[in-house]
C-alpha cells in the first residue's frame, strides 16, 4: 500500500504535462498575486496538487529540497526523491527549495537567499497556503498597475523585497491552483 | 512520429532550463548561468533562444521565427522545422496568432498582447563586455551598481561623434536596477520592450538566460541633455508605405539606386493584403495570382 503510494501519482506523460505544468510556474512568476491552474500530479496528503507538480517540474538531484512540518513524512519522503530524483536537504541553508506552511517555514532569514553576485543562489518557497490572511496590494514587474492579493502576512514579504535583487520568491499552493510572489515585487498593506 | 523527445531536449535539461528562466524572470535583468547543451546547430545560430523555446514550449503552443524580422529566411525556416519536427507544434507567421515568437535581432511591428512569449537570440549578454573583458570585474559591476563605465562610454560617443552613435543593442535600464543587453534590435525596438507579453533572453555560447517580465521598467541609458532617440530611415517603406515601422536599405542595382522596405515581413504583407500600397508595392493576391 504505501509503495503504491510513493510510486504513483507522477505525471502521466512526463514531457507534455512537465511543459505545461512549467508553463503555469512561469505564467505564475511573471504575473505575480495571480492565479494559475497547475494540475496533473496525484501526491499523497497532505501535499498538494500544485505544490507537488512544481516539484516534479524543477526539482532534481542538483536541488536539494528541505520539508517542513507536516510535510516531512517517510510517505511525502518517498514520493518526491522516487519522482525527482532530488536529494533531501538536511538543514534549511542547504535548500533550493523549501516546502511546508508558512508556520512551519518561519523565520524566513534561515533560507539562502543569494549573494550580491549571484543572486539566483537563493531559495525558493513552496507553501501550502489556502488563500486566507491579510490581503496586500502588490505592485512591481509584470503587473500594470497593481494586484491585490491574499497573503499569510505583509511585513515579512516587505522586508524581503526591500533586500533586492537578494531575497526569496515564494510558490502559494491551494489544491490544483498556484500563485506566485517574487522579490521584485512590492508589497503593501490597504 | 519522431523519436525525439518532445522539444528535443531531455527532461533533466529542460528543468536545470526552467530553473534559470524563473530566477530571471524573479530577478529582471539579472543574467542567470545555465549549463547550455550542444544543440544541432552552431553556435552564433540561436542555439542560446533555441534552448530557451525547448523549455517553454507546450503541445498547444503556436510557434513563429523570425530572423531580422523576417519569416523567410535559411535561419527562422530551420529553427521553425526543428519544433515541428521534434515536438510536432503548430506554426504561423502571422504575429497575432503565434504564442511564442523566437526572435532574432527584432521585435515585432504588431503590439504584443499578454499569453504571448516573446524569446530572443543573444550573441553577447554581457553589455559590459566590450568595455571590460573580465566576467569577474562585470559581475562586480553589477553587483555594486557601478556604471559609470556605460555612460562615460556613451558620454565619448557624444564627444566624438555629437551624438550616441550606439544603433543598435542599445544598452537599457532594468527596472532602476540592471543594466541589460537588449540583444542587438535596433534601437527603434527599445521602446517597445514595455511590454505585455513575456521576453526570454537566451545566450548560448555565453551560457548565460535573463528575462523581462511583462510591464517591467525598461529606460534606454542617455542624457538630460541627449535624450534617447530611437531613430530610423527617414522614408516610408516602399512596398507597403508604411511610415511607422523599421526598415531595411536594399540596393537594388549597381548605380547606387536603394529602396527601403519593412523589415518585418508579416507586418509588410498584412498591410499590403488590406490595400496599403507603396511606391512600389503590389497586393500580395496579385502576385500569386
Amino acid at each position: 500500500m504505501r509503495d503504491a503510494m510513493i510510486f504513483e501519482g507522477g505525471f502521466s506523460d512526463v514531457s507534455r504535462d512537465s511543459a505545461r505544468a512549467f508553463r503555469s510556474a512561469m505564467n505564475a512568476m511573471a504575473h505575480p498575486g495571480r492565479k494559475f491552474d497547475l494540475t496533473g500530479a496525484k501526491p499523497p496528503a497532505p501535499l498538494s496538487e500544485a505544490a507537488a507538480g512544481l516539484l516534479l517540474v524543477l526539482a532534481d538531484a542538483n536541488t536539494p529540497v528541505f520539508l517542513t512540518g507536516e510535510h516531512d513524512t517517510d510517505l511525502i519522503r518517498g514520493w518526491i526523491t522516487f519522482h525527482t530524483g532530488t536529494a533531501l536537504a538536511t538543514t534549511p541553508d542547504q535548500a533550493s527549495f523549501a516546502l511546508g506552511t508558512w508556520d512551519a517555514l518561519l523565520p524566513l532569514r534561515q533560507w539562502p537567499a543569494g549573494s550580491a553576485e549571484y543572486p539566483d543562489r537563493s531559495a525558493t518557497l513552496i507553501i501550502e497556503h489556502p488563500g486566507e490572511g491579510e490581503t496586500a496590494r502588490l505592485s512591481g514587474p509584470g503587473i500594470q498597475t497593481h494586484q491585490d492579493c491574499a497573503l499569510p502576512a505583509i511585513t515579512p514579504f516587505r522586508d524581503n523585497a526591500a533586500q533586492f535583487p537578494l531575497g526569496l520568491d515564494f510558490y502559494f499552493c491551494q489544491g490544483s491552483t498556484v500563485r506566485a510572489l517574487p522579490r521584485s515585487t512590492k508589497v503593501e498593506a490597504i | 512520429m519522431s523519436d525525439y523527445n518532445f522539444a528535443y531536449l531531455d527532461e533533466q535539461t529542460k528543468r536545470m532550463i526552467r530553473r534559470a528562466l524563473l530566477k530571471a524572470l524573479a530577478i529582471p535583468g539579472y543574467q542567470v548561468p545555465f549549463a547550455s547543451r550542444e544543440m544541432p546547430m552552431p553556435y552564433g545560430w540561436g542555439t542560446g533562444g533555441v534552448q530557451v523555446s525547448a523549455a517553454t514550449l507546450t503541445p498547444e503552443d503556436t510557434f513563429k521565427v523570425i530572423d531580422q524580422g523576417a519569416d523567410d529566411t535559411t535561419n527562422a525556416i530551420s529553427i521553425r522545422k526543428f519544433f515541428e519536427k521534434t515536438a510536432n507544434v503548430g506554426t504561423s507567421e502571422k504575429t497575432e496568432e503565434a504564442t511564442i515568437i523566437q526572435t532574432r535581432h527584432r521585435i515585432p511591428e504588431t503590439e504584443l498582447q499578454e499569453g504571448q512569449i516573446l524569446v530572443y537570440q543573444v550573441p553577447i549578454p554581457e553589455p559590459l563586455r566590450f568595455l571590460e573583458p573580465r566576467e569577474t570585474e562585470t559581475r562586480r559591476m553589477h553587483a555594486l551598481e557601478d556604471y559609470g563605465l556605460m555612460h562615460v562610454k556613451l558620454y565619448e560617443d557624444i564627444a566624438r561623434h555629437g551624438a550616441i552613435a550606439t544603433a543598435y543593442a542599445y544598452p537599457v535600464m532594468v527596472q532602476d536596477r540592471y543594466v541589460m543587453d537588449p540583444s542587438p534590435i535596433p534601437k527603434f525596438d527599445n521602446p517597445k520592450m514595455e511590454m505585455a507579453a513575456i521576453q526570454l533572453f537566451g545566450a548560448g555560447r555565453e551560457q548565460r538566460i535573463y528575462a523581462l517580465p511583462p510591464y517591467t521598467k525598461v529606460v534606454s541609458l542617455d542624457f538630460e541633455d541627449h535624450p534617447f532617440d530611437p531613430s530610423k530611415a527617414e522614408h516610408p517603406c516602399a512596398l507597403c508605405g508604411a511610415e511607422d515601422s523599421y526598415l531595411d536599405e536594399v540596393i537594388t542595382d549597381d548605380q547606387g539606386t536603394r529602396m527601403y522596405v519593412c523589415s518585418d515581413t508579416d507586418y509588410c504583407e498584412s498591410r499590403r493584403a488590406t490595400g496599403h500600397i507603396g511606391t512600389e508595392g503590389t497586393q500580395p493576391e496579385e502576385v500569386f495570382a
